[in-house]
């Protein structure tokens, strides 16, 4: 699978960490990992620009973590029109930060920077592939 | 503090929503209105910097363009890019330039004719003005980064609404007293409270609007300065820095770490420090911009900025003027123009020439811009 399946509209193909989807698809967000120097990185990448190592291992990240700013979207970019609105988010879960989409569901006024949340794989009808953050309180499936 | 590289010439079209001419024309009154205020000629400069964000040009090159109709061939040129920082880091690079003494006169030239695309389509470029394989796929433009940074600051420091309001009613004070501003209407707190919201929390009114226009600036060696300018501007301090394009490999969201860099930067270059200051021009493309700006400038503490719109203190007459020609809020944001705009008024206020917008006695005047939310900073520091 390529990157092009990954978010609403990805504008990339070919990268060396397409994987990321194929793994997305089995419901695995990952990040990745420096053999050479253990460095953890999210955005995944395929190199490390510490040691400048190049060989990568895909680890998961945490089941949960904290959110560190979020904003509601209620004017769109083009090719986005048709979520709005929709709450973009950055998400710290320790080692690595990871940015997305938090649930629509989830009211603005609920919305609290601190809040555990946790992700989860959406797959969108046009068969596109992302995640999206949820509250921990709601994850009961 | 060095005297080495001086500003002898300034220009600037009208910004406006839509211009009513080429890219070509539009430049030309920029350049024709600083080449003439430096009492030069076109073939006095040695070289040229053009400073455009591409993803807006239908021309390709557009220094080659530039240069054919400015009359600047066959000296050197070439573009320049950081989105919305271009106009300062071709400042950067003109200064570098003639200290080297490669060049003796350099022109620094800004254009953006935004108008030739929609707002969706602007908004989405300038989406991909961050990374394009893992934040634009969901949807990212520069109003929800901002917007993002601005809740960080309020959750932390009580920062309102109401404070980003009052920086809105600054700029549009000084916005209706500038006659190249694109936005002349004087705003209230209440009109900016109740505008609809883009990005929670910037309404419409926390969001500088997108113009059309160009800039231009004459930048001279010691020498050339004193020769063709009575009052020439000198560049005292430059600082530059650069921070990673996506979010997630920022330290804080409260405040722009990359003008913290540059500020020190250009106030160690000049020996100056932030009390020094008589007037200065921030990169407001959002009103919570023009707030982190206080406190990454070292104007107010950490958290603090809020308490200088609160009294006034960045109006004329205030400690610290801010964006007195209107700011990007309201004079407009051409993104390659921008940078060179600013640094006209800067250069105007101090010879004096700022007419309504004078902040009295004017010294020491700086400039801080960005590019894309945080992702460059350029931090310029000018004297008399």
């Amino acid at each position: 699978m390529g990157f092009e399946k990954f978010g609403r509209k990805s504008y990339t193909a070919q990268t060396k960490v397409a994987e990321f989807v194929d793994r997305l698809a089995q419901g695995e967000i990952c990040a990745t990992r420096c053999r050479s120097c253990g460095r953890i990185y999210f955005p995944p990448r395929a190199d490390c620009s510490f040691c400048l190592g190049d060989a990568m291992e895909w680890v998961k990240i945490p089941e949960t973590g904290k959110l560190a700013s979020f904003t509601r979207v209620y004017y769109a970019p083009a090719g986005f029109e048709a979520d709005v609105p929709y709450t973009l988010a950055l998400v710290n879960f320790g080692d690595v930060k990871v940015f997305g989409r938090l649930s629509s569901a989830v009211e603005e006024s609920t919305i609290k920077i601190g809040m555990d949340l946790k992700p989860i794989v959406l797959e969108m009808p046009d068969g596109q592939i992302t995640y999206e953050f949820i509250p921990v309180e709601e994850c009961g499936r | 503090m060095p005297k080495d590289v001086a500003i002898i010439g300034v220009g600037q079209s009208a910004f406006s929503r839509k211009y009513s001419g080429s890219v070509r024309e539009m430049v030309f009154e920029a350049f024709a209105e600083a080449v003439r205020d430096a009492g030069i000629t076109p073939k006095d400069i040695d070289a040229s910097l053009v400073c455009s964000a591409p993803e807006y040009d239908k021309q390709r090159s557009p220094a080659g363009l530039i240069a054919e109709y400015l009359g600047l061939n066959p000296q050197p040129t070439f573009v320049l890019e950081n989105i919305c920082a271009s106009g300062t880091s071709g400042v950067r690079v003109a200064y570098s330039l003639i200290k080297a003494g490669l060049h003796d006169i350099v022109a620094v030239i800004g254009f953006q004719k935004m108008s030739e695309i929609s707002s969706a389509e602007s908004q989405e470029r300038m989406g991909r003005g961050a990374d394009i394989m893992w934040e634009a796929p969901f949807g990212t433009m520069m109003p929800a980064y901002y917007a993002m940074h601005a809740q960080v600051h309020f959750a932390r420091y009580n920062t309102t609404e109401e404070d980003l309001a009052l920086i809105r009613v600054k700029a549009s004070k000084y916005g209706a007293i500038n006659d190249r501003a694109v936005f002349r209407k004087e705003l209230t707190v209440e009109q900016c409270l109740s505008a609809g919201v883009v990005s929670s929390p910037l309404k419409v009114y926390d969001c500088c609007a997108n113009a059309d226009g160009a800039s231009c600036l004459i930048l001279a060696n010691a020498a050339r300065a004193k020769e063709a300018s009575s009052q020439p501007v000198w560049i005292l301090g430059l600082g530059a820095a650069s921070a990673t394009m996506n979010l997630t490999g920022r330290q804080f969201l409260d405040g722009l770490q990359v003008t913290r860099l540059a500020a020190r930067q250009a106030y160690r270059m000049a020996g100056l420090s932030p009390r020094d200051v008589d007037v200065a021009e921030v990169h407001d493309c959002f009103t919570i911009a023009e707030l982190m700006a206080y406190e990454d400038l070292g104007f107010a503490e950490p958290g603090r900025g809020k308490e200088l719109i609160r009294e006034g203190q960045t109006y004329i007459g205030g400690k610290i003027p801010v964006n007195v020609d209107g700011g990007l809020l309201s004079k407009g944001h051409p993104i390659g123009a921008t940078g060179g705009s600013q640094v006209r008024t800067i250069v105007l206020q101090l010879r004096g020439e700022a007419g309504p917008m004078q902040v009295p006695g004017a010294e020491v005047g700086l400039v801080q811009n960005i590019g894309g939310v945080g992702i460059y900073s350029n931090v310029i520091i000018l004297g008399r």
